[in-house]
């Protein structure tokens, strides 16, 4: 299954590959990793049916993940292709902010720090479902 | 008719004088004692009649000898006061006149017949005392009347100037009353203006800390991310630790995993040392923000400063409105180098500049008038040829109207809604930048299409 990482932080990428370096390993999980909203969206024009899931932060300079998510709802309208599953992360975890990325369209919002076992889980249970 | 009572028309004429001489020569204010005395001029003459009677002694020069020696009183009135001068003219106007009177007399006495032969010589001489004595009493009147004038012109003198003093005295008071009321005045002003001076950096402080208060939200995710790290990554070695030991277990050991595992653990304490640094360095600049200014100034990374600030303010902003972003676009010169500079006070200031244009495209993108709108902050640094430094803070926001441009520097001129805005950020910055580091801070805007501040600072 492969997901898109998108944060402005480049030690995101370390970190993920660490904490998941079990599932990299046995091939459950393939990471790619977008350092702006603006890289994320190219990212998906060249491998647009691929990525199954995107892990958004909201506040990066530039597009923010609220914009990037409205534009990938816009650009997969309805199915077919499955538009891709888009959870948020943000380190504000206000109400504001999450029935905003609700109302976009967004599959889960996370709060950061990041809970990596609940992630693993639910990623666990997606990665089931796509098989 | 008895030829001795004629004397009692010479007392008449004696007292007629006196009254004239009296009034001419203001004997009672001059001569007091005398004046009085002279009220008894009537008693020799009578006590002359009376003793002529006695003998039986009938003259006709009876009245004339009375008159000389009323002539003489004169004479004698006049020499005490000859200090005066119409007192010394009528002297010498009488003189002739008495002396004649004496001369006539004793020869009427002596030598009646001398008298007689020579009558017409005698009327002549007469005629010629007459005229003198009037020519010079009038002369004397003349002088009198001048004299008169004189005194009423020095009383007149001495009065202005008795006005004069008294109004130099008053003057003198009025002086020294507004002077006490100048002085106390003044003395209040010292005091306004110490009382002014502590609340001057009773504000910059209260600026201070405002702006700390904007940056409060900004730090805290600025420290949440680096501490976040922390915590992962020590998580994450935790569980390579365990993996680990769990392979050395094992009897058929991967030694190229094992290998591959501590070199994350490696780097993953690298990573934590360096996050753990971001978070402190944050903390640092915090504290550097709200300290008391000590005024040092120390070799400076502009380009750093600049970066960590622009986060701060971005994240401020972001805190405390979720729904805003902005594009940033930045170029760092890296031929800058360091500069001397109070590095907490050029902060302040580049703070301010990167708050205000993050409000300025904030504003106009709430104003929602521009489609496709897209905020964007753009700051810059540049080490230009002349080896002077010059930062660029750019946006596109709402601009500043032409009529408030000249104001923006003042004090407590602000654009923002009260409670939102001090006045004071764009007045200190100017101050920190011109005064403190001899730069200048110039503005080029145009309204709606956004606003540039470039510092310019000696290299």
């Amino acid at each position: 299954m492969k997901i898109l990482v998108v944060d402005d932080e480049t030690d995101v990428r370390v970190l993920f590959e660490q904490r998941f370096r079990r599932e990299i390993r046995s091939g459950l999980f393939t990471f790619s990793f977008a350092y702006s909203g603006e890289e994320a969206l190219t990212y998906l024009h060249d491998h647009a049916s691929e990525v199954v899931l995107i892990l958004s932060d909201i506040n990066m300079p530039g597009m923010s993940g609220l914009e990037l998510l409205r534009h990938i709802k816009q650009a997969y309208p309805a199915p077919p292709p499955t538009p891709p599953q888009v959870m948020m992360i943000t380190a504000y975890g206000d109400d504001t902010s999450r029935q905003q990325a609700m109302q976009l369209g967004a599959n889960d919002f996370l709060t950061k720090p990041v809970d990596f076992a609940a992630l693993k889980e639910k990623l666990t249970v997606l990665a089931s479902h796509e098989n | 008719m008895n030829v001795n009572t004629t004397i009692f028309f010479s007392i008449l004429i004696a007292v007629g004088l006196v009254r004239v001489v009296r009034k001419f020569l203001d004997l009672p204010t001059r001569l007091p004692r005398v004046n009085r005395l002279l009220d008894y001029i009537w008693v020799p003459g009578v006590a002359l009649f009376g003793l002529s009677s006695l003998v039986s002694w009938k003259s006709d020069q009876l009245d004339e000898l009375y008159l000389l020696f009323v002539f003489g009183v004169g004479i004698w009135v006049l020499l005490r006061l000859r200090t005066y001068r119409p007192a010394r003219l009528l002297l010498l106007a009488a003189l002739p006149f008495v002396v004649y009177s004496a001369f006539e007399l004793a020869l009427a006495l002596a030598a009646p017949a001398v008298l007689k032969e020579y009558d017409d010589s005698f009327e002549v001489a007469q005629a010629f005392t007459f005229i003198w004595l009037f020519t010079f009493a009038l002369i004397a009147r003349n002088q009198k009347n001048q004299l008169e004038k004189d005194r009423l012109l020095r009383e007149e003198e001495e009065k202005a100037k008795q006005r004069i003093s008294a109004q130099n005295v008053e003057l003198e008071r009025l002086v020294a009353e507004r002077t006490a009321t100048l002085t106390q005045q003044a003395e209040e002003l010292r005091y306004a203006l110490t009382e002014l001076r502590i609340t001057q950096n009773q504000l910059i402080q209260s600026e201070k800390m405002a702006s700390l208060g904007e940056l409060t939200a900004g730090i805290a995710h600025e420290i949440q991310n680096p501490l976040n790290f922390v915590t992962n990554f020590s998580d994450v070695s935790a569980e390579l630790l365990t993996e680990l030991e769990e392979e050395q277990q094992k009897p058929d050991r991967d030694p190229e995993l094992e290998a591959e595992i501590l070199t994350d653990l490696k780097q993953n304490l690298q990573k934590i040392t360096h996050h753990g640094q971001r978070a402190a360095s944050i903390v640092r600049a915090m504290l550097e923000h709200s300290r008391a200014n000590n005024g040092e100034r120390q070799p400076t990374d502009l380009n750093k400063l600049a970066d960590e600030y622009l986060r701060l303010a971005y994240h401020g902003l972001r805190a405390k409105d979720k729904t805003f972003n902005a594009t940033i676009t930045t170029f760092f010169d890296p031929s800058l180098g360091k500069i001397s500079a109070v590095s907490q006070d050029l902060g302040r200031v580049l703070l301010n500049l990167f708050t205000n244009a993050f409000y300025a495209v904030q504003k106009k993108q709430k104003d929602g008038n521009t489609p496709g709108y897209v905020p964007t902050v753009s700051v810059n640094t540049l080490h230009r040829s002349s080896g002077e430094v010059e930062i660029r803070v750019r946006d596109n926001g709402t601009g500043i109207p032409e009529s408030v441009k000249d104001k923006i520097f003042q004090p407590f001129f602000t654009t923002k809604p009260t409670g939102e805005g001090t006045g004071l950020g764009l007045s200190l910055s100017y101050d920190i930048i011109t005064k403190g580091h001899d730069g200048t801070l110039m503005v080029e805007t145009e309204e709606g299409e956004g606003t540039e501040f470039i510092i310019t600072l000696p290299g």
